[in-house]
């Protein structure tokens, strides 16, 4: 990218004559109604990523908060209502507002396109419409907080849920609207997929990021639906007592569970999968190698999708399900566990024989490694009947889930937004305040959770607002952590910040990545690709010099 | 090797028979867990040093190794790592059967979550709130229901939990081994008082325990405070211990069951409850259910649910109508009919019957006592020790 094409007055067709560029996405055209209305794929990926930054910073401040009330067995900064708002609010927050559009809505949006050689999303009008249905989601939300919040944690369970005189019906909605959303951006990815390859790009040759939002939008679609209705029985219970969860009225409360973790076991892969794709995408590019199995990875990718919906039983253990069913579901959930460990495996063996520069996406993948095994094997740990009767509900649950989440979605998502930094903005961030901001969250990271397991096996439970004393100590060492991690997230976004203004000019491919969305300009321009790219070769050929590689995509 | 472990991972005492054995699996996942997750750091550490690019850039031949992992390491690594988590679910599900399974003959009490404390009723008809007592050294099977909204009974010295679920009925079993307090938390968010509602098991030794339910309250059996029951005890409680049988005979007639079930195997409008628990009972829809405390209790709430074939759909529903003990009560009363022979004869044509003649019938049975009182009296007999 040359100095000429900041100039932000450039017109589209440059009269200097053909060979020149066309002014970048950022630069194509200023004015604010051009953001808000835009149907290009990249600026409404933009306005995702500036979104979940936001709630990923209130979702955090709720967290902290939570922390902080924690930091003493008895009432330290807040009574137990707020107690009891505020950790359904960062469930809510966490979950639907950053966790869940995060990566596929900032990252997905912006790079499936260019990965498949496409000039825009298959529905450009939808993916505009689908932020703003999450915008409205998130409005609605956020007034529910501030009109009363709702105290029932994000699972909702009836009939505490049916009864709390919180506001349980609007938080309801705007969860449904929310998924509305996430419906719209799943479709148009899988028709984009379906429809958009660019000519020679069969699905084998596919980025593995493709994959893995491929998976997580067919899980979208299946899922979300009934997530949906049930929030809706359960607003309709609120608010007009129909008693369809109430058993004074002949409804049946774990009914409601079966529907809700119907949704909310396959959403944990919703939120994952991205995130294995991101990893997948970071290892290859950062060790210059091909994955040491592409089917491995894109197939254990759709298997996760497909099992993943055979396992929410495992959530009820003790909530009065018949031994039968806990062990059949039990068996089931192994299974998951072993399409996520053919991944891991696979992506190790990628490193081996690579070329591995250590940047600041790789060390976010030495941490996702570590955390998501241990996280991921917690998992199979509390899916074995026995042991679950002890952890279910206790913090030991808690710090499993948060390493899933936070240990392997959020670390991903980092390592996603520095990977393609200098692809969304041109810029390359300061290498060494990532490695060290990264170094940081991780610190933060440990302390926070690890103690959490510890607190779970003593038997502490969950969501308890007071605690017996003797779980004090590993509760504060917990709050430190988190503000550890709080201020190192700070600071990554600080960095990121400073970069966007005074990073070095990043220059079309700075990581010799082979991936097809590395092929255009970076940043790329409004319609991504000149004319139409010819796809020769498959998305990992490090054998090839990468001027050859490069000249088996002409494009641009 | 046990202690050591167990102080490391910070679990709770093991004061329940099966701890000990939860615990060892425990240590086993745990330490695979770790392993796994280190190993697997380790590796990749390893491959990010050993294929960084400056020593790749100096000397090409360290790129020089295969990518391509052969596909029988893989699937020897996969088919290991499902052998050993098919190791932990037949471990692990075999515990659970045995942790899920009360053995024949244990004492049963009867337990009622509401917002926020726990209520417990013994078969001898104590009755305490927040404290449970149970002898030491003999399983004990907890009957469970709530009466607002779900919470969950937990025990981490014990490894146990079940949800108390509002409309139905779960059960729990442990044993303690040895005399001591151990601390109840609930596990299952029930509002603002979730953290509040906790409540002790205390375990006595027999003689302690008989003594307990004689009305004494023995010393505290481990140092410490002795616990300050809440204000509201006694809300429904009956003031003077009667057996939960005879206690289940004045609300089965109080509430008009008798209107409809025999006690002494006749026919009638509704099945009788001679000789019922246990049984094998055809559906209306079809199929059959087994009538246990679950079944009953199901029926008494949602009568429609699982029909008894033959009979007309006329049982209005008791939700929110009956106080769980009384729950608890009619279930003890129908568990000690079950010896009960069924007259000769079989059902009647529901019509033939008017309701009218059935309450007095029922009636004059209560006031004469017949096999019904005699077998609330094998039930009143002992202390509990050899209830069926």
């Amino acid at each position: 990218m040359s100095e000429a094409t900041i100039d932000a007055d450039l017109p589209a067709v440059d009269p200097r004559g053909a060979g020149a560029e066309e002014p970048d996405y950022l630069r194509a055209e200023t004015s604010v109604r051009s953001w808000l209305l835009t149907k290009d794929h990249k600026r409404i990926a933009i306005m995702f990523y500036a979104s979940v930054i936001v709630f990923l910073m209130l979702g955090g401040l709720f967290a902290l908060i939570l922390r902080t009330e924690l930091l003493t067995p008895e009432k330290t900064i807040i009574d137990a209502n707020t107690y009891n708002q505020m950790f359904t609010l960062h469930g809510v927050t966490m979950v639907w507002l950053f966790m869940i559009p995060a990566i596929p809505g900032a990252f997905g949006n912006f790079v499936l396109p260019l990965m498949l050689g496409a000039k825009d999303l298959a529905f450009p009008r939808i993916n505009l419409a689908s932020y703003y249905v999450y915008a409205l989601s998130a409005i609605i939300m956020l007034t529910a907080m501030l009109a009363g919040g709702a105290d029932t944690g994000w699972t909702f369970y009836v009939p505490y849920s049916s009864t709390s005189p919180t506001a349980v019906s609007w938080m309801g909605v705007g969860i449904f609207v929310n998924g509305v959303s996430s419906i719209m951006t799943a479709l148009n990815f899988i028709v984009t997929t379906h429809t958009l390859r660019a000519k020679g790009l069969s699905w084998h040759r596919m980025p593995l990021f493709i994959w893995s939002i491929y998976g997580t939008s067919v899980i979208i679609l299946f899922a979300t639906p009934v997530l949906g209705m049930s929030l809706t029985l359960v607003a309709l219970d609120h608010s007009f007592g129909l008693g369809i969860f109430d058993p004074r009225y002949g409804g049946d409360p774990v009914l409601f569970q079966h529907l809700f973790w119907f949704y909310s076991h396959p959403a944990v892969y919703i939120m994952m999968l991205p995130a294995f794709g991101v990893i997948s995408e970071v290892v290859c590019s950062f060790s210059h190698n091909p994955p040491a199995s592409y089917r491995a990875i894109a197939y254990s990718s759709l298997g996760i999708a497909f099992v993943g919906f055979f396992t929410w039983g495992h959530h009820m253990f003790v909530a009065g399900m018949s031994e039968f069913d806990a062990g059949i579901f039990g068996a089931l959930s192994m299974f998951v566990a072993i399409f996520s460990a053919i991944k891991v495996f696979t992506w190790v063996a990628t490193l081996r024989g690579g070329s591995i520069s250590f940047a600041t996406p790789m060390l976010y993948f030495l941490w996702f490694l570590f955390l998501f095994v241990f996280g991921g094997m917690t998992g199979v740990a509390v899916a074995t009947q026995s042991l679950d009767v002890h952890w279910h509900d206790t913090y030991f649950v808690v710090a499993h889930f948060h390493f899933i989440m936070v240990g392997g979605t959020l670390t991903s998502f980092l390592a996603a937004a520095h990977y393609w930094f200098p692809k969304m903005f041109g810029k390359l961030y300061d290498e060494r305040v990532g490695l060290l901001t990264s170094v940081a969250v991780f610190i933060g990271f440990v302390f926070t959770f690890l103690p959490q397991f510890l607190l779970g096996n003593a038997g502490m439970p969950r969501r308890y607002y007071s605690y017996p004393e003797q779980y004090q100590w590993l509760n504060v060492l917990s709050t430190g952590g988190a503000w550890l991690l709080g201020a190192g997230l700070l600071l990554t976004l600080a960095n990121l910040v400073i970069a966007l203004k005074w990073g070095r000019q990043a220059g079309p491919n700075p990581w010799g990545s082979r991936s097809f969305e590395w092929i255009t300009a970076s940043p790329p321009s409004k319609h991504n690709f000149e004319s139409t790219p010819l796809v020769e070769r498959s998305a990992y050929e490090y054998d090839l010099p990468e001027e050859v590689a490069r000249a088996r995509v002409p494009a641009r | 090797m046990n202690e050591l472990m167990r102080k490391i991972l910070f679990l709770p005492p093991q004061a329940s028979t099966i701890a000990s054995e939860i615990d060892q699996l425990h240590y086993f996942v745990i330490l695979v867990t770790m392993a796994g997750a280190t190993l697997v750091t380790v590796v990749g550490s390893y491959f990010l040093f050993r294929y960084r690019r400056t020593a790749v850039a100096a000397d090409a031949r360290r790129r020089g190794a295969s990518h391509a992992t052969p596909l029988w390491i893989e699937l020897f690594v996969v088919v290991s790592l499902f052998g050993m988590f098919l190791a932990w679910w037949v471990i692990g599900f075999w515990q659970f059967m045995r942790v899920r399974v009360p053995p024949e003959g244990a004492m049963e009490i009867y337990v009622t979550g509401k917002q926020w404390m726990w209520k417990f009723a013994y078969p001898e008809g104590a009755n305490s709130i927040a404290t449970l007592y149970v002898p030491a050294g003999r399983p004990v099977k907890l009957v469970l229901t709530s009466r607002d909204v779900i919470h969950s009974f937990y025990v981490p010295d014990f490894r146990v939990k079940q949800d108390a679920v509002p409309g139905r009925l779960t059960t729990l079993w442990f044993e303690v081994k040895e005399p001591g307090r151990h601390e109840i938390l609930c596990t299952e968010y029930c509002g603002a008082g979730h953290s509040t509602m906790r409540g002790e098991v205390i375990a006595l030794s027999p003689q302690d325990y008989e003594g307990w339910l004689r009305g004494n309250l023995p010393e505290p059996p481990v140092a410490g405070p002795a616990y300050a029951p809440p204000a509201v005890v006694g809300e429904h409680a009956p003031r003077e211990l009667v057996s939960m049988v005879r206690q289940g005979e004045r609300v089965a007639a109080e509430q008009g069951c008798l209107r409809c079930h025999t006690l002494d195997g006749t026919a009638h409008l509704g099945p009788t409850w001679a000789g019922m628990f246990g049984s094998a009972v055809q559906l209306e829809r079809g199929g059959s259910v087994v009538v246990d405390e679950a079944y009953i209790t199901e029926s008494m709430m949602d009568p429609l649910a699982k029909l008894h074939a033959g009979y007309q759909p006329i049982m209005p529903t008791y939700f929110g109508r009956i106080h769980p003990a009384d729950t608890a009560a009619i279930v003890e009363l129908i568990k000690s009919l079950r010896a009960v022979p069924v007259q000769p004869g079989g059902r009647s044509p529901w019509a033939t019957v008017t309701p009218e003649g059935a309450e007095a019938g029922a009636r004059a049975r209560e006031v004469e006592g017949g096999p019904a009182s005699a077998a609330g009296e094998i039930g009143d007999a002992g202390t509990g020790s050899e209830r069926p």
